[in-house]
């Protein structure tokens, strides 16, 4: 659909430019200029791009993003299923459909430190009751044991975000027509076959969306990981790597190299994620 | 006010939409645009209403180049086939949330909204919302949001195409009333032939894009200009059959000949499309000179009073609508007759040539 | 092949209904012939699609038992019951080709691909599909689209009910008539049941051969096209049925004659003694196509003429009687109208039905 133009309706637009600018694209370009020069009590130098060799040769750095990659991927893994899976038990109409949703949201209305901080408690095997009720059937200590680490960190971001897959795919159901369960019933197709022929198809966009969020929020995640363990058990993930790196060793020029790579990356893989969702909505068109 | 479209083309994503339209509606007068899906009815309204800009020509007003001139600039309302209302409002505030925008006084509000509410029979709704009102109400208080302003041009795009058929039905008498006593300048778009004769007024019939003939209604359904016009404007549509005059007589394809009826005495010997319409083939024959048709029957659809015969003739498909109810089944043979007084001409590019004479004084 | 009986039905979607008005459908029993091609015909809200939704199964009745060829289905799943049901707007599953949709009921249950094979290909030619079998769905018009659930249904040869809920909603209007000829092929061929919801008359009354007229959740008549339209047993069947409907008039009963404004009105043989005394309002129907203007000298009730409008292949006439009450006849394109002063109206014995408390008396 065509509407009449406007010339002078750019320059409506014109303070939103100067925002975006001052809020998102001028501090980008600080870090750009500090990964090319090695700025230092005012003096500073052309490095070119040494210390971008030095993060991608840098161990420390490999490892993070190993782990960050093995971390982004257990956790949609179990989100996106989970999350669907519990769309789909929930009642399509009805009093308790909201009470469902309400008590579903409460996790994601919790700060992020404060997540942590709960699961630090509630993972102790002494006090906390996760932690104590774990350690009856087995050894579980998450402050000792990689494994338990990574567990309990696992557990803690499933029980923060599943929500949000849960609620937007329950959106997503919503959207299917009541016919279509009623000719599928007629048609004798069995539950799988309805989820694998309806609810799937129609809920295409919805998860492109929500594996595009929990990706990306998933693969920026700090303040939880660092409040429970604080980077110990191989539980330093990237931008905690990050954070090593600019707070304790003032390493500035690595730090913004770092940066830019860390911010190719997410840009790249939701580019990705991105045309995989355009391609989405051209099938259903 | 007088609307023009001047030569107006409207080419979207190089698919064209509306090819080179011209037409002038004049002050007060209620106009149906009669398309099927797809004919450009929309886009033509679009055109009118400002929401779009033509590719080329002009969108003329009192003499007045408007071409470009926003939605908003102009004095124009439109009424939907979705039954558009604010759900949050009650019927009154709906019907009356065109005047808060243009600050007219309270008291003036309440009696005007009043007034629109009473003439479209939904003044003891006032208070409700929308959602609790039946799809005919609903209806009914777009129509009045419409109606309540005094707007220049009235847009109304198949109002009526989402209501229950009796619904449609009372509805539509009800608004060639309502009309009659307007100055604005209304535009009605619809698909149905019927619809389009009770509304009155003047049609201009629309295919693939392009208009094909406008004049007033009764008119253009009785002397369609061309053979779009008759499969547009007529349910079911305008049989065609290829024919043939020579010397000795009306051939269809061959076989018998017949006499001409008198209103093709004119028309020089060669081939043409003969049209006529269903109403005017009868099972049994209704006077001496009446030609008689053989063909194959598909199916018959009886309404109740009448029935509709679906036939074949060689690879041309007729419907023939008869008084009384008629039983046939797939493949009976059957001869028609048809009445040569109430036969169409039409020439090799499609257009009228000669058509029934003149129609008695009363149907003015 | 079904035969389905209905008895003592009845539904409301109330946990505890405390009047009939609690009801989407008030106590019925009816029994619907093996083969034949029946329309539920009704406006918004009359319990049309409830009827079909319990027949189907989708909806069980809190009242009364469904029968199929003698059986109870009253209480059974619907893919359990031989029927197939096509609903208002195209159910296609996306994912799948014309050929998978088709063959999909039958996967379900478990057939061999060959035999799965013939039927999709047999209903496909049936539904002029064959072309389109190894295409997409998605991509297809609606017309199509309605096909391909049509066919999902025919594709199993268990079924001997089809059911349509307003299958001709999203169709545009030169392409209604293709489906519905090819819903009668279908019929005449196949021996099929068919029960087909609407409120429109038109589809209605060329659909089927019984019509089933439902009213604020009562079955009002059930007859051929014909006897709706000549003899209506209730005056929501005359309003409802035909364009424009039925004129009704108040009217009092004088020695074998109706009196309206004054002036007698003959009934036909015996229709008066059969009134009952103690009806509340009596009133007398006629269809403007059977009203007619009176001839050169023949009686008739004087009438003044208000308006008449072209309709293209007739024309309709509102006249006032002297009482002010207004009456339409629906007359052929070509007959002249009198003019005012000498308009009487003549009412045809036959065709002047009289009731008494809106039902017919004949």
């Amino acid at each position: 659909m065509e509407r009449p133009v406007n010339q002078g309706a750019w320059l409506m637009v014109l303070p939103v430019v100067l925002i975006v600018s001052f809020s998102a694209i001028v501090p980008l370009m600080t870090v750009v200029n500090y990964s090319f020069q090695d700025i230092l009590y005012g003096t500073s130098s052309w490095v070119g791009t040494e210390f971008y060799t030095d993060v991608l040769t840098d161990d420390a750095f490999r490892r993070a993003l190993g782990r960050q990659f093995l971390f982004s991927g257990i956790v949609l893994l179990i989100e996106v299923p989970l999350g669907v899976g519990v769309a789909l038990c929930m009642p399509r109409r009805g009093a308790v459909v909201s009470a469902c949703l309400v008590l579903m949201a409460l996790p994601l209305l919790i700060p992020w430190p404060v997540v942590g901080t709960i699961w630090q408690i509630f993972g102790r095997p002494d006090i906390g009751l996760f932690g104590w009720g774990l350690n009856t059937f087995m050894d579980y200590n998450y402050t000792g044991d990689v494994f338990d680490a990574w567990m309990t960190m696992i557990v803690m971001e499933v029980w923060h975000w599943t929500s949000l897959v849960v609620l937007l795919s329950y959106a997503g159901l919503q959207s299917v027509p009541e016919a279509f369960y009623q000719a599928a019933r007629i048609d004798g197709a069995s539950r799988f076959a309805i989820f694998r022929n309806i609810e799937l198809p129609k809920l295409k966009g919805v998860l492109m969306i929500a594996v595009l969020l929990r990706f990306m929020d998933s693969f920026k995640i700090y303040a939880e990981p660092f409040t429970l363990t604080g980077g110990g058990n191989q539980t330093t993930l990237l931008s905690q790597q990050l954070s090593i790196k600019v707070i304790e060793q003032s390493d500035y020029g690595y730090a913004a190299a770092y940066s830019i790579i860390y911010f190719l990356i997410i840009l790249l893989l939701s580019y990705v994620f991105y045309i995989g969702l355009l391609n989405v909505g051209k099938e259903q068109e | 006010m007088t609307l023009s479209l001047d030569h107006v083309r409207k080419v979207v994503n190089g698919q064209p939409h509306i090819y080179d339209l011209s037409l002038t509606v004049k002050p007060g007068s209620f106009n149906v645009l009669l398309g099927l899906t797809l004919a450009g009815k929309t886009s033509t309204m679009r055109l009118m209403a400002g929401l779009d800009k033509p590719t080329s020509g002009r969108v003329v007003v009192n003499d007045r180049d408007v071409t470009g001139v926003p939605v908003q600039k102009r004095n124009v309302a439109m009424v939907y086939q979705q039954f558009i209302n604010y759900p949050a409002m009650t019927v009154f505030d709906n019907i009356a949330s065109p005047l808060k925008i243009a600050r007219i006084s309270k008291t003036e509000i309440r009696e005007r909204v009043h007034h629109e509410a009473e003439r479209l029979h939904i003044e003891h709704l006032l208070d409700r919302l929308p959602g609790e009102l039946s799809g005919g109400q609903q209806q009914r208080v777009a129509m009045a949001r419409a109606l309540v302003r005094d707007v220049e041009l009235l847009l109304m795009d198949e109002p009526l195409v989402n209501l229950d058929y009796k619904l449609r039905e009372e509805l539509r008498e009800e608004m060639s009333e309502i009309f009659r006593e307007r100055d604005s300048i209304v535009v009605y778009a619809t698909t149905d032939p019927m619809e389009a004769l009770t509304l009155g007024g003047n049609t201009a019939v629309l295919d693939r894009g392009r208009l094909v003939q406008y004049g007033a209604t009764p008119e253009v359904y009785h002397r369609p200009d061309s053979i779009p016009v008759t499969q547009v404007f007529s349910d079911p549509p305008m049989n065609i059959l290829d024919g043939d005059i020579s010397d000795d007589g009306l051939t269809f394809g061959g076989g018998e000949r017949f006499q001409p009826p008198d209103h093709f005495r004119d028309l020089p010997h060669g081939r043409y499309r003969i049209g006529i319409r269903p109403s005017h083939v009868k099972v049994n024959p209704q006077t001496d000179v009446d030609l008689p048709i053989e063909g194959n029957v598909d199916v018959a659809e009886v309404t109740g009073s009448e029935t509709f015969i679906h036939m074949r003739r060689g690879n041309s498909e007729w419907v023939v609508q008869d008084d009384g109810v008629h039983e046939y089944h797939l493949g009976d043979k059957l001869t028609v007759y048809v009445d040569p007084a109430h036969l169409f001409a039409f020439g090799d590019d499609d257009s009228l040539v000669a058509s029934p004479g003149a129609r008695s004084a009363h149907a003015a | 092949m079904a035969r389905i009986d209905l008895k003592e039905l009845a539904h409301s979607y109330m946990a505890m209904p405390s009047g009939p008005e609690d009801y989407a459908l008030r106590r019925m029993d009816h029994t619907w012939e093996d083969g034949g091609a029946y329309a539920l015909l009704g406006p918004s809200g009359c319990g049309k699609t409830t009827l079909l939704n319990i027949i189907s199964g989708l909806v069980k009745p809190s009242e009364g038992q469904v029968l199929f060829n003698g059986q109870e289905v009253t209480r059974l799943e619907p893919e359990h019951r031989n029927i197939a049901q096509v609903f208002q707007f195209p159910v296609i599953y996306d994912t799948m080709t014309v050929r998978q949709n088709l063959g999909f009921p039958l996967k379900n249950r478990g057939m061999e691909p060959s035999y799965i094979q013939e039927r999709v290909e047999t209903v496909a030619d049936m539904l002029g599909l064959t072309e389109s079998l190894d295409r997409k769905a998605v991509g297809l018009g609606a017309d199509e689209k309605q096909k391909i659930s049509m066919g999902r249904g025919l594709v199993r040869e268990d079924v001997g009910a089809v059911l349509f809920d307003e299958p001709l909603t999203v169709i545009d209007p030169h392409m209604k008539w293709q489906l519905r000829r090819k819903l009668k092929e279908l019929h005449e061929t196949l021996d099929l049941t068919l029960i087909y919801v609407t409120h429109d008359q038109i589809e209605a009354l060329t659909f089927a051969d019984k019509v089933v007229v439902l009213y604020g959740g009562k079955v009002v008549q059930l007859g051929t096209p014909q006897e709706l339209f000549e003899e209506p047993a209730h005056t929501f069947v005359g309003y409802f049925i035909g364009s424009p409907g039925m004129n009704f008039m108040d009217c009092r009963l004088d020695n074998g004659a109706a009196v309206v404004d004054g002036h007698r009105i003959d009934l036909a043989e015996g229709v008066a003694d059969r009134a009952p005394g103690d009806a509340k309002q009596l009133e007398l129907g006629i269809r403007p196509e059977f009203l007619r203007f009176a001839d050169e000298g023949e009686e008739g009730v004087p009438a003044n003429v208000d308006d008449i409008r072209d309709l293209g292949n007739f024309q309709i006439v509102t006249v006032t009687m002297g009482d002010g009450r207004r009456l339409q006849l629906k007359m052929d394109e070509e007959k002249a109208v009198p003019s005012s002063d000498n308009a009487r109206l003549v009412f045809p014995p036959q065709w002047t039905k009289l009731y008494a408390d809106s039902e017919l008396v004949g």
